[in-house]
């Protein structure tokens, strides 16, 4: 230009809030993905969110006890708690940081269309974002469940939680997969809802909620496990936050509980099913452990394998060592520690992260991780990170390859 | 080295910002105690939308001369710019990370002429 000035255009938004439109939030991976070239590949998140409490009324209707649902109804008109019957944990209103990261707080965006429901359209809307092929959907305040004080309305809750995701969300669009919850606090009742559910559309395996204080090795699980892999559908351990343990009780800011506890819980689950020889019992049952990042693995891997070979009396099912397990189990990739790079290779490599690993989002929650986490990752070649981002999850849930991909 | 035009300085309300794009490059501009900072809309985090977060103050604990904790409050000098993405929090006027000196936001620099604000690109 003649004055040597250049003309520029200003963003459409200029500050994100709870009412942006999911796909202005992650414009700029959107704009990644096509710069860098990976936007065709096929890309699976195998753990994003919706908020199941906004849909409570309707979820509740789905309650098959009479008794129950009276209650659930008369709760929905109390104020102050939680919605009627859940467990919703106070402290999770922390999540956002204070309102820092809007998309934490509310996803609050209009949605014109009402074919479908609201959540279908936001969870398309994040897949068109993040460039996805599929998306593993899961509820958010359930996943505190575990711990419900009475576990016959956790039971009822997952039944009338998988029966509405199973009618309202999973037909409306076949990319939207789902673990669907397993209540252990009642073993018949997973029975039930693996013989109800494992059929229907988009259901991919199921989950057991890993909040729980009840050892996952428990004889009374032992028949579900078998189900499960006599079905060829993975299991799989959602990681999720507890404040009430005597540990994390200790830790009174949310970063030091959440930093904790996403992944004690998996620790403790982990171990238990190795060290009882889960694996040995049920060699072709794919367990998949999600959303404790990934930095404990290597902890796993050398603090089993060392206790094992000096007390071997102890866990006799073990026919190789603790870390060759664990090299056979999956994981989900998020939210990945970055902050010194040798480690993440180191750990990329410990737990054969090429065949095991696969992506996971975990939008909308306030550490979700972009496609782009693990292209960027420079220790991996092309093939390692096609297999992570899609390849894997494809294989290990069976779905169709993406037409054209 | 191109000038861009960002706009008109007194359009711009202490604490305001503009977030604008040229060739590809997404910058955001802010008018912080009568100054102008500008950094590139990239979080170095993981490339979030650190130019359309939240302005906030810095937290900061309070320690008595015992070295207790009195609590948290906010420092009244410090302005923190916070992505959206992940938190993320850079102070607006050095682009740096409050605890990580090596996590620095891209910078421009920013002049006023004839009251229109440009930014070097």
């Amino acid at each position: 230009m003649d004055s040597g000035i250049e003309k520029t255009k200003e963003l459409p938004v200029q500050e994100i809030t709870i009412d942006t439109d999911t796909r202005d939030i992650l414009a700029r991976e959107t704009k990644y993905q096509k710069e860098k070239g990976f936007a065709d590949w096929p890309i699976v998140d195998i753990d994003a969110h919706h908020s199941e409490m906004t849909s409570w009324r309707q979820v509740i209707e789905y309650i098959e006890d009479p008794i129950l649902l009276h209650y659930a109804r008369e709760f929905q008109s109390r104020t102050g708690g939680a919605p009627g019957l859940s467990n919703h944990t106070p402290g999770l209103r922390y999540q956002d940081a204070g309102g820092r990261i809007p998309h934490q707080q509310q996803i609050a965006e209009p949605v014109d269309d009402k074919s479908v429901h609201r959540d279908v359209t936001l969870v398309r809307r994040s897949m068109q974002a993040l460039g996805l092929d599929y998306q593993v959907l899961f509820p958010g305040n359930l996943l505190q469940l575990g711990t419900h004080p009475q576990p016959r309305v956790e039971a009822h809750l997952a039944l009338a939680y998988n029966r509405w995701v199973c009618d309202t969300i999973l037909p409306e669009d076949n990319r939207i997969k789902t673990l669907l919850y397993l209540p252990l606090g009642e073993p018949e009742v997973c029975h039930r809802i693996i013989d109800e559910f494992s059929e229907r559309q988009g259901v991919v395996g199921f989950m057991i909620t890993s909040v729980r204080f009840k050892p996952v090795h428990h004889n009374s699980y032992i028949p579900i496990y078998r189900k499960l892999e006599e079905r060829n559908l993975p299991l799989a351990f959602h990681a999720g936050l507890t404040w009430t343990d005597e540990w994390t009780k200790q830790t009174d800011l949310f970063i030091s509980m959440h930093a904790i506890s996403f992944v004690l819980c998996n620790i403790v689950h982990m171990t238990n099913w190795i060290i009882h020889g889960l694996p040995e019992r049920f060699p072709n049952l794919k367990t998949i452990w999600i959303e404790s990042g990934l930095a404990w693995l290597p902890f796993m891997m050398q603090r089993l394998d060392s206790e094992y070979q000096m007390r071997p009396s102890e866990a006799p099912l073990l026919k190789k060592l603790p870390s060759d397990y664990i090299r056979e189990m999956h994981f989900s990739s998020q939210p990945i520690e970055t902050s010194n790079m040798k480690l993440t290779e180191a750990t990329f490599d410990g737990i054969n992260a090429s065949s095991q690993l696969m992506y996971s989002s975990d939008w909308p929650h306030w550490d979700f991780n972009a496609p782009s986490t693990i292209y960027d990752l420079p220790f991996l070649d092309e093939q390692a990170k096609r297999n992570i981002l899609g390849e894997n999850a494809l294989r290990v849930f069976n779905l169709d390859r993406p037409a054209g991909k | 080295m191109v000038k861009v035009f960002v706009g008109v300085e007194s359009d711009f309300e202490d604490r305001g910002r503009r977030v604008i794009e040229y060739n590809d490059t997404e910058i955001g501009v802010f008018f912080v105690d009568e100054e102008f900072f500008a950094y590139e809309n990239k979080c170095v985090h993981q490339g979030g939308p650190i130019c359309q977060g939240r302005i906030l103050n810095r937290v900061v604990e309070v320690l008595a001369d015992d070295r207790t904790s009195q609590g948290l409050t906010w420092d009244e000098e410090d302005v923190h710019i916070v992505c959206p993405w992940h938190g993320y929090e850079f102070n607006i006027k050095t682009g740096v990370h409050p605890g990580n000196k090596n996590a620095r936001l891209r910078r421009f620099d920013v002049s006023v002429e004839g009251g229109e604000v440009y930014v070097d690109v």
